[in-house]
């Protein structure tokens, strides 16, 4: 099986750095360490299962500024065999639309059973770019998957999405795109051999021009939404913590919001 | 794969970021190569997240953690020291020292696992033929097996050449068995081991009398017929299965406790002359540079305990209120915190500095290899102590873990050579040099 995982390099948000722009509101990315999207890492773990269990190949695709090759290199050392880095200025305050474009055409011509994709990112968490891709691509869209099945000898694929019941059973053709949850299990930590390896793996990097998109217009210029400003939120009024017993933590609960009239 | 221009959203990442900003990157002249910082943080996101949970619980039960060994395994951490012909990574002796650091941080007693692996392979390393390392290494690099380093007698600690363990030829000839009779004590190790580099006495006259501690080494005497103090020694490799080898007992210890430390037992264990490392009588000099190479790991383990016990006692600092105020703010806490941090920092370069000489083959190895474990060894020893101090009476409980660290600090100035010894070492190559 050949399977394409989208990633993502997000700031990482445990630097405590993250901020915007003050110009056009937009993500200062130089300024900030980058770290692999943390969803798009279980989106990985799963394919990497997928292949050990029915052979094949991990490739890695993303849409990414200039400095994404080492953040890329961290989930090839997790064990993808190669990737593909689309970037170009051109491409800076790219909306949803953009960058599901770019991705559908970064993947035309590439040879897969399946494309995976993490749930949503930890910077912009719209979660709608698989969607777009797997509708621009016109393959199947399967969803939140919790566990995935794929029988390569009838060249479908199945599927447990998640749902507020419980879950559903999907079944479609292969080649399909699949958006996965961490219910498929906790990413690996890369060995160190897995790191020495991903020096040496290659890392394709293409510029808009080479990606074939058609008649579409991408980029900053064309983006449908826009941030208009950013404030942070008010800080939090004092909390008041009661530490009786039940009963009486209740009691006086129950006083604070008829006081208030909330009941 | 959101627009750029999204605000960023408040999400809380799946799993901890391998970023530690609270974790300072050695800065230096010698800057680390790209392939050392990538393992070193790899190494680092391995001890905080498996390893450093199961630390405390590591020493009050002072059992050999066979998870954390297979954790390493597994994650290639253990095949860093060994050539990658033999299915190792190759990592020089700075790498190596990166990665006893980082897991020494969390945990003294599972840095010790990696740093006593590449430590008693390193016989073989210097002194085996390309058949042994074939026969042996795969195994280790794999941490399907471990191996220990055994010299140290009951009566033969610092003065190694006055060794008691003896092996004899079975038979005339060059490739006749041998066998080996004596004991050993005080090895890291030994009672996990499925390997044992042993060094026995293969002279068969008796030994001189030692020369004076500290005293140049004394010629032999013109007209006795004994073997020169540092030719009676030679390196074999004892399987634990042999017959006659036992594990005898495993020592009560003050820190390290999770590293059983045995005297192990040798009655008339046959060993096939293929497990015979170099040549007959070469075993003192084998040993002599094994620890020229070793007590650069023991140094790492030394500041990455300074570092663990550091981390601990800066991040206290801020939290603990007295007074209404963080005891950060006192000035006597800050400038313990920052002798401790300055002390680290000295040590940890000097550890570079010497890994990266003696790597390069530098004629003074011995005395980098014992500066950087005299100066680390007493840095943590010092820095376990005020973190201690800095914690106050909860430093003395086990709540905290820097009792445990300063317990496991005092091991680095006794082992690889009591810092006394190296002392002698450094004032030698000083001394030889007028």
């Amino acid at each position: 099986m050949r399977i394409v995982v989208l990633v993502k390099p997000v700031p990482d948000t445990a630097s405590g750095g993250e901020r915007l722009r003050p110009d056009d509101w937009r993500l200062d990315r130089p300024a900030i360490p980058a770290v692999v999207n943390a969803n798009d890492e279980y989106a990985l773990e799963a394919a990497l299962k997928l292949t050990e269990a029915h052979g094949g190949e991990v490739v890695l695709v993303s849409m990414a500024g200039a400095g994404a090759p080492d953040t890329m290199r961290k989930a090839l050392a997790m064990g993808a065999a190669s990737g593909t880095l689309v970037t170009d200025d051109a491409l800076a305050g790219s909306d949803t639309v953009s960058t599901a474009r770019v991705l559908a055409g970064a993947l035309e011509g590439m040879e897969y059973d399946l494309v995976l994709a993490g749930a949503d990112t930890s910077d912009g968490g719209a979660g709608v770019v698989p969607a777009g891709v797997a509708t621009l691509l016109g393959l199947p869209y399967l969803s939140y998957a919790a566990k995935i099945e794929p029988d390569p000898d009838a060249g479908t694929v199945r599927v447990n999405r998640i749902s507020p019941t419980g879950y559903e059973v999907l079944e479609a053709p292969m080649p399909a795109l699949i958006v996965a949850t961490q219910a498929l299990g906790e990413p690996r930590y890369p060995s160190l051999k897995g790191i020495m390896a991903a020096r040496s793996k290659t890392l394709e990097t293409k510029a808009l021009a080479d990606v074939p998109l058609g008649d579409a217009e991408v980029g900053g210029a064309v983006a449908t939404s826009k941030v208009l400003g950013s404030e942070a939120p008010p800080p939090r009024a004092a909390t008041r913590v009661i530490r009786e017993p039940a009963d009486e933590a209740a009691r006086q609960v129950v006083a604070f919001l008829a006081e208030r009239r909330i009941i | 794969m959101a627009s750029s221009t999204s605000p960023p959203e408040p999400s809380t990442p799946a799993r901890p970021s391998s970023a530690s900003p609270a974790t300072p990157t050695p800065a230096s002249t010698y800057r680390l190569t790209e392939d050392q910082a990538a393992l070193r943080d790899a190494v680092r996101v391995l001890a905080d997240e498996q390893i450093g949970p199961r630390a405390a619980e590591i020493d009050r039960t002072a059992e050999f953690p066979w998870d954390v060994k297979e954790l390493l395994a597994s994650h290639d951490v253990l095949s860093l020291p060994f050539p990658e012909a033999y299915g190792g990574l190759g990592g020089d002796l700075l790498t190596v020292c990166l990665a006893v650091e980082q897991i020494s941080r969390v945990c003294a007693t599972s840095g010790l696992i990696l740093a006593v692996q590449e430590l008693a392979s390193l016989p073989l390393m210097l002194a085996g033929t390309d058949e042994q390392k074939q026969r042996w290494f795969p195994d280790l690099a794999a941490g399907r097996t471990l191996i220990a380093f055994a010299l140290t007698e009951a009566e033969a600690g610092s003065d190694v050449a006055s060794a008691r363990t003896r092996a004899r030829r079975d038979g005339t000839g060059d490739g006749a068995d041998w066998i080996l009779d004596g004991s050993k004590r005080f090895i890291s190790q030994g009672s996990v081991a499925d390997l044992i580099a042993v060094f026995a006495v293969t002279a068969d006259d008796p030994p001189d009398a030692p020369p004076a501690p500290g005293a140049p080494d004394a010629a032999p005497a013109p007209a006795a017929p004994t073997t020169p103090r540092h030719k009676r020694l030679t390196c074999f490799i004892v399987e634990k299965d042999m017959p006659g080898f036992s594990v005898e007992r495993v020592e009560h210890k003050m820190g390290i406790r999770g590293s059983p430390t045995a005297e192990l037992g040798f009655r008339n264990v046959r060993v096939p002359d293929a497990n015979r490392v170099g040549a007959v009588g070469e075993g003192f000099s084998i040993a002599m540079r094994t620890l020229d190479r070793s007590r650069p790991g023991i140094a790492a383990q030394a500041v990455g305990i300074a570092q663990g016990a550091l981390e601990v006692a800066a991040a206290y600092a801020i939290e603990r209120k007295q007074f209404g105020r963080p005891i950060a703010e006192f000035q006597m806490i800050q400038a313990m915190l920052a002798d401790m941090d300055a002390q680290t920092e000295a040590a940890r370069q000097l550890l570079y500095k010497a890994a990266t000489e003696i790597e390069a083959g530098a004629p003074d190895a011995a005395r980098w290899s014992a500066m950087c474990k005299l100066v680390a060894g007493d840095t943590a020893m010092r820095v376990t102590t005020d973190a201690v101090q800095v914690l106050g009476g909860y430093g003395y409980i086990d709540e905290f873990p820097v009792e445990r660290m300063m317990r496991d600090a005092k091991i680095t100035q006794l082992y690889e050579g009591t810092q006394q010894i190296q002392r002698l070492v450094i004032a030698r190559a000083l001394t030889a040099r007028r």
